[in-house]
């Protein structure tokens, strides 16, 4: 029945109504399409064994945009991000239905090679995770799989670009051969997003990637976020509205694995059009 | 009147004892269980440790000197001439007494005096029966009474058991050292008898193993060369036999386990691994002896080596088989040990699983897949029944696995099998070699675990 909804954008612009007015959970609220997008998503459901975790998602995640996608806890945010890089397929008994298309190319075509896939969609998760490798190491672990440098001085300055980008660099440069978990929660946050860019992904995910730090260490991932937009298409998961509202362009808002809304991040936070939009970000729920 | 019987009573009257602790502190608050300092559960068990401990403690005591104290006073009784016997062989009469006593055989002819002294022991035995189970029997309830009595609403009775608990968990455990102390301290004085005879150094560096010893002066005989070098020699080209066949074997099976096989595969293999575990050493042993041994010996005739028929190649490829699921399970624990996140952390950024293994999963889990083959290592050095069937018995130094070599442990086994007299440096030579064994697995199993544990150390 999204179908409907899918094939017709401009329904959601005739039916254009008052804050909050809209109900009904069927068809998702907003413009799902944006004019130049990096990823494409249509009709994805997700099961894990018999259960249904993502209804019928339809979304298109814009070139260097952040999109943020919130929603109460289980309603699918996580689920839906891993799809966009099938780390879901490391999970047993998960199952993806619909197409997802990265620049025209189906990433659940069954001859695509998630390797280069997960390379160009990379991902940052909600608890740190170094490698219990050296600082260097860890940032290197990807360019040396993939082999992108062709020898010792191009991997360092790989490894130093990286480091630079995610902002780390000034604090690491002395340490560099020290173990990667000795650093801060926020430093380890940041070495792990330094780990993703630096094998020069186009689209980074990141889910919750500030729920374990202090305020301080998150401004600077905010900041980091920002500055990451213009190379970088990202998606992230979050908790947090004003973080939403920082640091993203689009947001989405999930609701029991269906998406219910989806709009410029200005609009969705100052005038949602959907009932349950509305109860979320005023507090009234979740 | 058995102590078992004794003992069961007491119980009964423990159990007796805790419902009338626990309804006592009841009435005592008429049955509002918040005004109690404990709940009267503990009230019960007060009562009931009372009424049972210092009797089973009486009892204990009771047992462990009524004998002594029996046989003190038969010893009176006899007449002079057999109480000025010497020691030992006052020993044999009393034994004679004894077994007499009870109906069994007795070793000399059964005199007028025996069988007096007979009748006097089994008397006093029997006085000392009835006298043991009325004072326990009273101890226990007037303990128990005077427990129930004094049962206040303030008192600390959930303190009290705690403190008891606490004190039977203590106990237990020290039992449990101090049995190991005492095993080590005797390992480690007969080696220093042994050590007495033969010195240290031709024991430890000596290269010939020779225990025969003449039992009697005149016997032929030789007089015994001790120079473990080759029991320990033969006893490590085992075990690295062993760890050639059982740490890829097992660690390959780990990793496939953990990372590769499907939930299904996983529930019917790992049973049968553990059966693998559970096969007695026995089984391996005749195994080795009568099935792998000869296969060795064959297959090396067809390809032209000579492979003796009991042969250290065999031995160790046995023991390695014995060893995978050890090796396997303590694996399967640390790569499993290894944090979800590490794994996607890898795969986020592209890795195949076979590149998140190798660069991730193994460096991460090495200290504490070095610290299980480690104490797999230890485990081989002590094995015993598989070498003994399969292994050989002549102490070659040598290092080429298709000959026979022997190991500590066989030699133990042998110089221990038969008659022996219990000072012969024969017999000491066991102690010796035990306590070298101990030795070094002990200092394997510290480095292993210490290992194992930092490692546990890193994810927590
Ligand atoms: N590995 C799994 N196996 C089975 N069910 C799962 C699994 N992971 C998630 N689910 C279920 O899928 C639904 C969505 O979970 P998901 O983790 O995507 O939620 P989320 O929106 O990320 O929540 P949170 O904000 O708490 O992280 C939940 O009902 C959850 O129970
Ligand atoms: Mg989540």
């Amino acid at each position: 029945m999204n179908e409907t909804s899918a094939a017709t954008p401009g329904l959601a612009e005739e039916t254009e109504a008052a804050a909050g007015t809209v109900q009904s959970t069927d068809d998702t609220v907003g413009e799902i399409y944006v004019d130049d997008p990096r990823m494409t998503c249509r009709n994805v459901d997700v099961y894990y064994g018999e259960k249904q975790a993502i209804f019928d998602v339809s979304l298109d995640i814009g070139k260097n945009q952040v999109i943020s996608m919130i929603g109460p806890s289980g309603c699918g945010k996580s689920t839906f991000l891993r799809c966009l890089n099938r780390m879901n397929d490391t999970i047993d008994g998960c199952r993806v239905t619909g197409q997802i298309k990265m620049d025209e190319q189906d990433i659940y075509d069954g001859g695509l090679d998630v390797v280069p896939l997960r390379a160009s969609v990379g991902m940052v998760f909600q608890k740190p995770n170094p490698f219990p490798k050296s600082i260097y190491d860890n940032i290197a672990y990807g360019p040396k799989i993939h082999g992108l440098s062709d020898n010792k001085e191009h991997l360092d300055s790989i490894v130093e670009t990286s480091l630079q980008r995610a902002g780390l660099w000034e604090e690491a440069k002395d340490r560099l051969d020290q173990p990667g978990t000795g650093l801060s929660g926020g430093q380890q946050q940041r070495l792990c997003i330094a780990r993703a860019i630096a094998v020069s992904p186009e689209v980074i995910l990141m889910d919750e990637p500030c729920s374990a730090l202090d305020p301080i260490a998150t401004a600077k991932i905010e900041e980091l976020i920002d500055e990451l937009r213009e190379r970088f298409t990202i998606a992230i998961v979050t908790h947090s509205m004003q973080q939403a509202a920082r640091v993203s362009q689009r947001t989405a808002y999930f609701h029991l694995g269906k998406l219910i809304e989806v709009g410029e991040t200005d609009q969705i936070f100052t005038s949602p059009r959907h009932k349950l939009t509305e109860d979320y970000i005023t507090g009234r729920f979740g | 009147m058995h102590t078992s019987t004794l003992i069961i009573l007491l119980l009964g009257l423990m159990s007796l004892a805790y419902y009338f602790g626990r309804k006592r502190s009841l009435s005592l608050v008429g049955g509002k269980v918040r005004d109690l300092h404990s709940l009267p559960s503990y009230y019960g068990m007060q009562t009931a440790m009372w009424c049972g401990i210092p009797a089973l403690i009486l009892l204990a005591l009771w047992l462990s000197f009524e004998e002594s104290v029996v046989t003190g006073m038969v010893v009176e009784s006899l007449p002079q001439e057999i109480q000025e016997l010497p020691p030992e062989r006052l020993d044999l009469v009393l034994n004679d007494v004894r077994n007499l006593s009870q109906g069994d055989i007795v070793s000399s002819t059964v005199d007028q005096t025996m069988q007096q002294a007979a009748d006097h022991y089994t008397s006093l035995m029997g006085i000392s029966h009835m006298a043991l189970f009325v004072v326990a029997l009273s101890v226990a309830i007037l303990a128990g009474l005077w427990a129930q009595r004094t049962i206040t609403r303030e008192q600390r009775a959930r303190n009290r058991v705690e403190k008891a608990i606490n004190f039977f968990l203590l106990s237990s455990s020290t039992l449990a050292i101090f049995t190991t102390v005492g095993i080590v301290l005797s390992v480690l004085f007969e080696s220093v008898r042994f050590f007495q005879q033969i010195p240290v150094t031709e024991f430890l560096f000596g290269l010939e193993w020779s225990p025969q010893t003449a039992i009697r002066p005149d016997q032929v005989g030789s007089s015994g060369v001790f120079g473990s070098v080759p029991l320990f020699a033969g006893t490590m080209l085992i075990t690295l036999i062993a760890m050639i066949v059982a740490v890829p074997i097992g660690l390959m099976s780990a990793i496939y386990m953990a990372e590769y096989a499907s939930k299904h595969f996983r529930t019917l293999a790992k049973p049968v691994l553990e059966v693998l575990a559970g096969i007695p050493t026995v089984v391996y042993g005749f195994f080795a002896a009568l099935t792998v041994a000869p296969f060795f010996r064959d297959l090396g005739t067809d390809i032209g080596l000579t492979v003796s028929s009991e042969s250290a190649l065999a031995a160790g490829v046995v023991m390695g088989i014995m060893i995978i699921p050890f090796v396997s399970s303590l694996s399967d624990d640390v790569i499993n040990a290894v944090p979800q996140a590490m794994r996607d952390g890898s795969y986020g950024l592209g890795a195949t699983r076979s590149e998140t293994i190798r660069n991730v999963i193994i460096p991460a889990a090495l200290p504490g897949i070095v610290g299980g083959v480690l104490l797999a290592v230890s485990r081989a050095i002590g094995e015993t029944m598989i070498v003994v069937m399969a292994a050989g018995l002549s102490a070659n130094l040598t290092a080429n696995p298709l000959e026979a070599v022997t190991t500590v442990t066989v030699q133990i086994v042998t110089l221990l099998v038969g008659d022996q007299e219990f000072d012969s440096a024969k017999t000491l030579a066991a102690f010796a070699l035990a306590l070298v064994l101990f030795v070094i697995t002990l200092a394997l199993n510290m480095i292993a675990l210490h290992i194992v544990r930092k490692y546990r150390e890193q994810y927590e």
